[in-house]
């Protein structure tokens, strides 16, 4: 979507699946040069805290990549369940739905542009 | 023999011990006066007497857990479910199968005259069956009340954890009472489940109704927060009073990160600035 990555994770995940994504998801942005990354995880319903970690991990390499990423649609379960574990995902945006997201992640963009770091 | 049996004793004097057993039930229970009304009573103790009768006739030995006891045993359950709800006390409801021992004793030894080993023998075998009844009588007591007051938890939890809608995606949850594990986690679903709900992007904790707030609480409150920032949005902990705030510092929890408010109006101002929306006067 333009120079945005939208990810929907709809399968649950396992370990395996969440490293080639992390891989997949990495390479994309270097190729698309994006500028955002959503990830929609409004279907998934069960977190552990590999994929808790892989979530924050995946920010963190899309913010060196030059891309800011914002993580939608978290299931009220699937929160309890990430703050149970002790994984608040400091510096991870969220939003609450796609729709949502896009307009923080664009504001948030304009807003680096503003500053005129790009 | 049969003359100094519990069963012939019941049968043949059971007018007496009754009038006994009243007299001891209405001098034992004075503050039992109104509660219970002296019809019901009556009829209360005529049952009893019928039931013990019959039993005492058929049962074999005094084991009250075998099926010849279950209509007795139903009918203790009975009377001592509506006394826990009358709001006797767990004592004054044992009085009621303790206060039948000394008329029954008092005709036993009647029926027994000179004979002391049938006297000892139908005593002892009275006091124990008498004693398994009350004991059980104070059991379903004890679970009645139980009951009681898990069905009012349950309805504490429920009642004290509405969430509100205050403004166009802006709820608010005014939180009262003291804030345990359990609480919380009610109020972090129903909150979690709300947002999703509404789409609202603002949620205000209102702890103005918590009395105290410690290290545990403000972890509590802290999980909270967390979980909303996860879902996409944001929280607004109001109502904070200034012994409370102390408190916070005091323990040196470490609030940073959160926005707190002093009351619920400064909340919806900030939130609604957040939201992008005014109020015309």
């Amino acid at each position: 979507m333009g120079e945005f990555l939208l990810v929907t994770i709809q399968v649950d995940m396992h370990d395996q699946l969440a490293l080639k994504l992390q891989d997949d998801l990495s390479n994309a942005v270097q190729k698309n040069a994006s500028r955002g990354v959503l990830i929609d995880i409004s279907t998934l319903e069960m977190v552990d805290s590999f994929i808790g970690r892989m979530v924050a991990d995946i920010s963190g390499m899309s913010r060196i990549l030059g891309a800011e990423t914002v993580l939608v649609g978290m299931q009220p379960a699937v929160a309890i369940t990430l703050v149970e574990l002790g994984l608040a995902l400091p510096g991870v945006s969220t939003a609450l739905n796609v729709e949502r997201g896009m307009a923080l992640l664009r504001r948030k963009i304009d807003g680096v542009d503003a500053d005129g770091i790009n | 023999m049969a003359d100094g049996t519990i069963s012939s004793v019941l049968k043949k004097s059971g007018k007496e011990i009754q009038a006994a057993w009243t007299r001891e039930l209405a001098s034992a229970l004075p503050s039992g006066k109104g509660r219970i009304s002296a019809i019901e009573l009556d009829q209360q103790t005529t049952e009893f007497l019928k039931l013990l009768t019959d039993v005492s006739e058929h049962a074999k030995g005094s084991d009250i857990a075998t099926g010849d006891f279950k209509s007795l045993r139903e009918f203790l359950e009975g009377v001592s479910r509506s006394r826990a709800l009358q709001g006797f006390t767990s004592d004054e409801t044992a009085t009621f199968i303790f206060s039948f021992k000394r008329p029954l004793f008092e005709q036993l030894r009647i029926a027994a005259g000179k004979d002391a080993d049938t006297l000892a023998n139908q005593t002892w075998q009275a006091t124990a069956l008498l004693d398994s009844l009350g004991l059980h009588t104070v059991k379903s007591f004890q679970k009645t009340r139980e009951e009681v007051i898990n069905r009012q938890q349950r309805e504490m939890l429920e009642l004290s954890t509405p969430v509100v809608k205050l403004w166009d995606g802006i709820l608010a949850l005014p939180m009262i009472g003291t804030l345990d594990s359990a609480r919380t986690q009610v109020v972090m679903e129903s909150l979690l489940q709300k947002v999703v709900d509404t789409g609202a992007q603002i949620a205000i904790l209102d702890i103005t109704g918590v009395p105290t707030v410690d290290t545990l609480v403000a972890q509590h409150l802290l999980k909270t927060v967390t979980a909303l920032r996860l879902m996409g949005a944001e929280c607004i902990i109001s109502g904070v009073r200034p012994q409370i705030a102390q408190t916070i510092v005091h323990l040196g929890v470490d609030l940073q990160g959160v926005t707190t408010k002093a009351n619920l109006a400064d909340a919806l101002a900030l939130a609604l600035k957040r939201t992008g929306q005014t109020l015309k006067n």
